[in-house]
């Protein structure tokens, strides 16, 4: 190859780069909030996926430790990935290192293409929920979200937790907590040094839980379990870090509520239509993304509780 | 009068007169409506009206089963109830006749992309009166395979039917009744269509409270919800598309 043709090459290779640079700070205003020593979160629009918020509606986090730097979650597209990278950069010298995914949400994973350099590590009941439906989920989003997530593909973890493990990174000693019921695989990870705890969507708070695929009696376990754990500070997937356990109660108490409510009209004959439109108590109303979140959750969950409201079978 | 007078009482005449169903005054602003109009009101007089009311999300969470509840408020004499989809390969998704019944109906049906979903309701003077939503849609729901065509499960408990009545005040009760049905629209490849043509409530004496004709478009394995002007138990008997019978006896209800 000649001399023109290479620089010509790495000419052609940095217009490439460039825009997608450009782009990124254009799309994502990344502000990471110190919650703890060394501990930032990136909080996301209490909102649904839109051409505004470009997809950013998750929080992201990461931990700057002498031995490099944890990022847990990576956002829903490339072009988040990199801001957040950007970001890190703006924070701290120490490259990322390791990177974290709690589970199989687009809004939570679809950054990993800008860490693809990095360990990707999930449970593995994620790394089967990427690799099964990522495409459909990117696709999804692309209908969603628009031209921010150009660049963007399902990029499989390839590192598996092992449930109930710690990981080590400097003087940050870290519990990898496997649990379920938001999804089939839910990470959380807990910082013991700073008090930490990562629930991913295990906690919501001041926005209404997604139930795609919950599985309510499972996650209604976890949330009591958790709220026994000790932590200082609790970052929920979505929604203000606490330094109590606000986001698990009121996440237990609406998908109580949920199924509760379900029940009871399933009881009264009550078409699916009919559970939708009805209007929600004053509490579960002002939750972000309400009453759409609550439509959605008739869709997932009211199917089989409207079917065992029915006799097995009529003769 | 002059000119202009005469001109301002032309307009106050003209929009006095009940809305008439012109392409141009579409409340949904649907590219389709003049071809439905043609294709499904020939020579019909059609009209927009708030009385006859459509329930269903505005995104179709699950294209394969997405919730509607139709239902008229005020509007009496109803004989025929046709719902249909303007933006779908088949337009036609459920056609109700409440003979001694609510015009109301609760069920799911499919979503191919981002459509109306209107009811018309046809009153005892031939008019025909339209509400609509726009329901948006990720879509796909009419192109894809039933998920009972890819399991053998379903054809041991085809035609099972579960239901149950409510008493809802005086001689009146809601009925809903699930029938197990892949209710394939024949627009997968491969997999002909195969639905439930009709079904027909009737009271034990075999009077008929409610006839309804599904259309390829009502999602499988179909619950539907009706309220009927009948105390005590009630019939469903039902056929496919290829001739397999169902039906099933739902006791009144309990209290």
């Amino acid at each position: 190859m000649s001399r023109g043709a290479l620089s010509g090459c790495l000419l052609l290779a940095g217009l490439l780069v460039m825009p997608g640079a450009m782009a990124a700070s254009r799309y994502y205003d990344i502000e990471p909030v110190e919650v703890a020593a060394d501990t930032y979160v990136v909080f996301g629009a209490q909102e649904n996926f839109n051409d505004a918020n470009h997809g950013a509606i998750a929080n992201t986090g990461f931990i700057v430790t002498d031995e490099g730097v944890v990022v847990i979650d990576t956002g829903p597209s490339r072009l988040y990935g990199q801001a957040l990278r950007e970001a890190i950069g703006r924070i701290t010298e120490q490259p990322v290192v390791q990177v974290y995914i709690s589970h199989a949400h687009p809004d939570h994973f679809l950054g990993n293409n800008a860490f693809d350099d990095v360990p990707i590590a999930a449970l593995p009941g994620t790394i089967d929920a990427v690799r099964a439906v990522g495409a459909d989920l990117a696709g999804n989003l692309y209908n969603l979200v628009g031209a921010a997530m150009r660049g963007t593909s399902a990029v499989v973890p390839d590192q598996t937790v092992e449930a109930g493990t710690t990981a080590t990174f400097g003087d940050h000693r870290l519990q990898l907590l496997a649990a379920s019921g938001h999804t089939a695989a839910d990470l959380m990870i807990m910082d013991t040094t700073t008090g930490v705890l990562f629930a991913g969507d295990i906690a919501f708070h001041d926005r209404a839980p997604t139930t795609p695929n919950a599985d309510i009696d499972a996650w209604r376990a976890v949330l009591a379990q958790t709220r026994e754990r000790e932590f200082a500070v609790l970052v929920p997937g979505h929604g203000p870090s606490t330094p109590d356990d606000a986001p698990l109660s009121q996440t237990g108490d609406y998908l109580a509520w949920l199924v509760d409510r379900f029940t009871q009209d399933a009881n009264d004959g009550m078409s699916a239509a009919e559970v939708m439109f009805q209007p929600l108590p004053e509490r579960w109303a002002r939750l972000a993304v309400q009453p759409g979140e609550y439509r959605r959750s008739v869709s997932h969950l009211y199917p089989a509780i409207e079917q065992s409201a029915l006799p097995e079978r009529t003769e | 009068m002059n000119t202009i007078s005469k001109t301002l009482a032309l307009m106050l005449l003209v929009l006095a007169m009940p809305a008439a169903a012109a392409a141009s005054d579409d409340p949904l602003d649907s590219s389709q409506w003049r071809y439905m109009l043609r294709q499904y009101f020939p020579d019909a007089k059609v009209v927009f009206d708030d009385r006859v009311r459509v329930v269903a999300p505005d995104y179709a969470e699950d294209s394969l089963a997405t919730p509607v509840q139709v239902r008229a408020e005020g509007l009496e004499d109803v004989e025929r109830v046709l719902v249909l989809a303007d933006h779908s390969p088949i337009n036609p998704v459920l056609d109700y006749y409440p003979v001694r019944a609510a015009p109301a109906i609760g069920f799911h049906f499919k979503v191919q992309q981002a459509t109306p979903i209107r009811a018309a309701m046809r009153t005892a003077d031939g008019t025909w009166h339209v509400g609509g939503v726009w329901v948006d849609a990720e879509g796909g729901g009419c192109t894809a395979p039933s998920v009972g065509s890819a399991s053998p499960l379903w054809e041991s408990r085809l035609g099972e039917v579960e239901g149950r009545l409510w008493a809802r005040g005086d001689r009146s009760q809601r009925l809903k009744f699930r029938v197990v049905h892949p209710m394939d629209t024949g627009l997968a490849a491969g997999i002909p269509a195969f639905f439930i043509r009709s079904v027909t409530v009737s009271d034990a004496d075999g009077r008929t409270l409610a006839r309804l004709e599904p259309d390829e478009p009502v999602a499988e394995n179909p619950v539907f919800a009706l309220d009927l002007k009948h105390a005590g138990a009630v019939t469903v008997e039902g056929r496919d598309n290829n001739g397999n019978v169902f039906s099933a006896r739902i006791p009144a209800p309990a209290s």
